[in-house]
């Protein structure tokens, strides 16, 4: 059973619910730090611990990102709305409730544009809320790292209290089987709307930003089916091939006469699959209600009001002018959105390089750089203003190609900029003539068979003393320039 | 030699600022009388000698003034005290010690009043008699054989034993007004919002109001001036200035009350008060009538579903609020041998770490906040909080205060109404309107029945504390202050 012959039968329906976690420098209710990556439980105080008698009081700063985030994504901002506490006993949630929003949310009824194969799709948005991160527990002495077989458990509040902004999309029918598309593309976008507000880092692999994908299935004309919810979805590709897998996992069922259970999935990054987890229908019972220890949230509308006029440019606004300024396709464009790019490409030129050479070295050795090391494209090693100026170098002559590759490397290696590199390295291109003529009158000397031919005509036998000039240069002059001075010496050009 | 003990909270500020008695000297009696009397009383959970003692040499020093400077005081063990034995009587948090003070704690040391120690309550705040402590129940000093109020039992008890001149309280249904009231001392919840609650475990976080504990109205309103105010750290806590209380107190003592209004609420006659205590409030009635009080009756007619939608709030928020201790973290844990799973040991432990009513009340709670019943209990219950707090807007459209009996009956024998939880409910009728509304009260002292302390009750409007200190202060004036028997 292929996915095509899946969707000629079946119309799937998608949602997505996105958690992305605000780099405000505190905590949502306290003073505590949000460094990642810190010592565990050293960022931690008596409200992010929960204390007895400890209380919250709200983030301003978290507010703010978060009525950014719901205007950017055009959604209406709430004149007055509350926090609600989600209550269930988990021992990396301290208060054993979660402080969230409800039926309340901040921000409701938007919608997000995206495009795939030149297609445009309105994502509706259904709310944008904020709520508490938790924190991270780790079951040690078992095989698999889960609680099943652990000797014990260890938990890490550093993260409990982070602020996070959960984003509901309305569920999205008529996609068809480009569905796994859509999705990814949406999270693409998002991704790049709350990275152009800066109130995230939206870095998928280390968590601040993570996604559900809600899949379900029904028979043309029928009414939506029953929906899975698939978690630990923690890549744009994933986003893709969880939604394809679970259209293809449900179809079997189906097709076999089977029902599908509201459950949660977890996503499975090795295989590609889902995997059961709890069951929905023996979830907890959250009972939620207001959260009495905090005020509600009144947004003055006039700060609203600067916070819409001070949004940025949207991205898809931007990568069209972009695409316009640097005179490349919308695929091209895309793919430098979708490798998170455009930013460092847009700077690079900025600082001084041609738009094809700043796309050549960000797409090119640095992409695949940050794909190695599993970082993203900013941490790769390098700085827009390191990589204007190897182009520029490349520009001026003063390095080829392969050489610029090599000061490349050492610039990610932290040697130095690309100018720096090159003299320490020593790897600048062989243009004084005198050092160049007496290197291919020594080629021409060693291999006189070879100039023979030359001088005969035979001016394509030239290629094996460009090599030989090349070799004793070790690769640091110009092959064209070597290849005219040999024609020269032998009188051949 | 004058037993300091004996001395109200004013005059002992007056004497240690005047260098008459050093506060070592004030901190010292208290605590002598303390180690005399409270195997007796059980007034107190913790007794913190050596920090009392530092505190008061810190005054000595001069390095400390104040109005209250030097002025002992008893904490209820529901407050966090940095480094000193916090555990809401519950066996949950047996030997917990805070690392941070509440707010009103460190405004307590701000003012250089020494902290004695931390007083007995009904565990987690959940009850009116003591009798729900883990640690056994507190004595009232008028009749050892009987409940001291809760769930400050403890704090009151040790005002009226002389063990302090003064205590903190907290109140979420009558928890400071009630024990006041039958240990013949004054108890005061000032408007919610206008004491912070942080560091106060929290039992019912829309209703929990720390107060001031004491022998006098004008001590009281000395304490409410030292740890009311607005708290950054509370976001409920209110950003504005304190009602002069200290003031209004000193106003009433002068026994003028011409143009004030007093309202009686219609509901609450024929409510079952003990014919002494309706005997008593009708007594101080008069009294007032005498200064210059004119009286209205007025209706407030949704004050009948005060106690079912406080029993509704209280407990669903408190199942929320005590869902932290589960051993994780802090306090008691139980069970964890190496075998049993994170959910065994959590269950295992809150069901060894709470007591009765904290069980009761979380499973009330719990139900009343699931699925399908919200709307019906928790969501019902919001709307009369709505109702019972446009009652009280009415009503002060009409008087300056409202008045009653603080409590239907005076202190009962111990184990009387504890096989029925409705009858113990029943002890913070007339309290409990007030809390849903968020206003302050006050219950003084205003005559004995049967040998035993009745409470007179005055209810003001949110932020509008220093109209009922006034009025306190003017009864106090008419009808004198109370002395227990000796112990």
């Amino acid at each position: 059973m292929s996915y095509e012959d899946v969707l000629t039968r079946y119309e799937p329906v998608i949602g997505l619910e996105t958690h992305v976690e605000l780099g405000t420098k505190t905590k949502m209710f306290c003073g505590c730090k949000t460094d990642f990556g810190a010592e565990p439980n050293t960022q931690t105080c008596p409200v992010c611990l929960a204390l007895p008698g400890a209380l919250p009081v709200m983030n301003r700063a978290a507010i703010e990102a978060t009525i950014q985030i719901g205007l950017a994504l055009n959604c209406d901002i709430a004149e007055w709305c509350r926090m609600a506490r989600k209550n269930y006993f988990y021992p990396d949630m301290p208060k054993n409730f979660q402080t969230s929003q409800y039926d309340e949310p901040l921000c409701v009824e938007g919608y997000v544009d995206v495009t795939v194969d030149g297609k445009e799709y309105r994502i509706g948005i259904e709310r944008v809320h904020i709520e508490e991160d938790t924190g991270k527990t780790l079951h040690v002495g078992g095989a698999t790292g889960r609680i099943h077989g652990a000797t014990e458990s260890l938990v890490d509040y550093n993260r409990a209290g982070i602020p996070l902004v959960e984003i509901v999309t309305k569920p999205v029918p008529g996609l068809g089987a480009l569905a796994p598309e859509v999705a990814k593309a949406y999270v693409a976008e998002l991704r790049d709307i709350v990275r152009a507000l800066g109130v995230s880092d939206v870095r998928m692999e280390q968590g601040s930003m993570r996604c559900d994908v809600n899949t379900s299935l029904n028979l043309p004309g029928d009414d939506w089916g029953t929906r899975t919810e698939t978690k630990n979805v923690n890549s744009l590709r994933s986003v893709e091939r969880a939604v394809r897998s679970e259209i293809i996992r449900q179809a079997g069922i189906l097709d076999d006469g089977g029902k599908i259970f509201q459950e949660t999935r977890h996503f499975q990054e090795t295989t590609g699959d889902t995997r059961s987890g709890r069951s929905k229908e023996t979830a907890t019972d959250y009972r939620y209600f207001p959260e009495p220890d905090l005020v509600p949230i009144a947004a003055d509308p006039v700060w609203v009001t600067s916070l819409r006029e001070a949004l940025p440019e949207k991205p898809s606004v931007k990568r069209a002018r972009l695409r316009e300024e640097w005179g490349i396709s919308e695929s091209d464009m895309q793919s430098a959105a979708n490798a998170g790019a455009v930013e460092l490409i847009e700077e690079t030129i900025a600082a001084g390089a041609s738009p094809a050479g700043a796309r050549k070295w960000w797409l090119g050795e640095l992409a695949r750089r940050s794909n190695e090391l599993g970082v993203e494209l900013s941490e790769a090693g390098a700085t827009p203003v390191q990589v204007a100026e190897l182009q520029k170098l490349v520009d001026d002559g003063k390095l080829n190609d392969k050489l610029a590759r090599q000061v490349l490397e050492g610039v990610v290696a932290g040697e130095g900029d690309p100018a720096a590199v090159m003299a320490s390295r020593g790897l600048e291109v062989v243009n004084d003539t005198g050092a160049l003529t007496a290197a291919v009158d020594e080629a021409i000397a060693a291999n006189p068979d070879i100039a023979a031919k030359i001088r005969d005509g035979k001016v394509a036998a030239a290629g094996a003393l460009v090599g030989a000039v090349m070799k004793t240069t070790r690769g640091q002059a110009d092959a064209k320039t070597v290849r005219d001075l040999i024609l020269e010496r032998l009188g051949a050009s | 030699m004058t037993d300091l003990t004996r001395l109200n909270a004013a005059s002992l500020a007056d004497l240690i600022a005047t260098k008459q008695v050093s506060a070592v000297e004030v901190a010292t009696a208290h605590l002598d009388r303390i180690a005399a009397v409270d195997d007796r009383v059980h007034a107190f959970l913790h007794v913190s000698r050596a920090e009392a003692l530092a505190a008061a040499e810190r005054v000595d020093r001069g390095e400390v003034t104040g109005p209250l400077a030097g002025v002992p005081i008893a904490v209820k063990d529901v407050v966090a005290t940095e480094g000193i034995p916090t555990t809401a009587a519950s066996k949950i948090l047996e030997g917990w010690k805070p690392p941070y003070d509440a707010t009103i704690v460190a405004r307590l040391k701000a003012a250089g009043m020494p902290i004695l120690g931390k007083t007995n309550m009904d565990e987690f705040a959940m009850g009116s008699s003591t009798e729900y402590s883990a640690y056994g129940p507190t004595k009232n000093p008028w009749d050892l054989g009987r409940i001291p109020g809760g769930s400050g039992g403890g704090s009151s008890a040790a005002i009226a034993a002389y063990e302090a001149p003064l205590a903190i309280g907290t109140d979420t249904g009558g928890s400071i007004r009630q024990p006041g009231a039958v240990t013949g001392t004054v108890g005061a919840k000032p408007t919610y919002g206008g004491t912070s609650r942080y560091g106060l475990i929290a039992f019912s976080s829309s209703l929990d109001t720390p107060g001031p504990c004491a022998r006098t109205v004008e001590d009281a309103a000395l304490l409410h001036a030292v740890i009311a105010g607005h708290d950054p750290r509370d976001s409920t806590s209110i950003n504005q200035s304190v009602p002069d209380v200290v003031a209004a107190a000193r106003l009433g003592k002068n026994g003028d009350l011409t143009g004030v209004k007093l309202g009686i609420v219609k509901e609450f006659a024929g409510d079952g008060s003990e014919p002494g205590v309706t005997a008593a409030f009708r007594e101080s009635l008069d009294a007032l009538v005498k200064l210059g009080a004119e009286i209205v009756e007025v209706s407030c007619p949704h004050f009948e579903y005060a106690l079912p939608a406080y029993y509704l709030i209280a407990p669903s928020e408190a199942s929320s609020n005590l869902a932290r201790f589960d051993g994780v973290r802090y306090g008691l844990r139980t069970g964890d041998d190496g075998n049993r799973s994170l959910e065994e040991v959590m269950s295992l432990t809150r069901d060894e770490g709470f007591g009765p009513e904290v069980k009761r009340r979380i499973i009330l709670g719990t139900y009343a906040l699931s699925s399908g019943y919200y709307d019906a209990y928790y969501g019902q219950a919001q709307k009369v909080r709505t109702l019972i707090t446009r009652d009280f807007q009415s009503a002060f459209e009409q008087v300056d205060v409202l008045v009653s009996p603080t409590t239907p009956f005076t202190a009962f024998p111990f184990g009387s109404r504890t096989s029925d939880p409705y009858q113990m409910y029943l002890a913070d009728l007339f309290t409990i309107p007030t809390n849903l509304y968020g206003g302050p009260a006050i219950s003084v002292p205003c005559g004995l029945s049967e040998g035993l302390p009745v409470g007179f009750q005055i209810m003001a409007p949110t932020m509008a504390d220093d109209r009922m200190y006034r009025v306190a202060a003017a009864l106090e004036s008419a009808v004198g202050t109370l002395t227990p028997p000796a112990l």
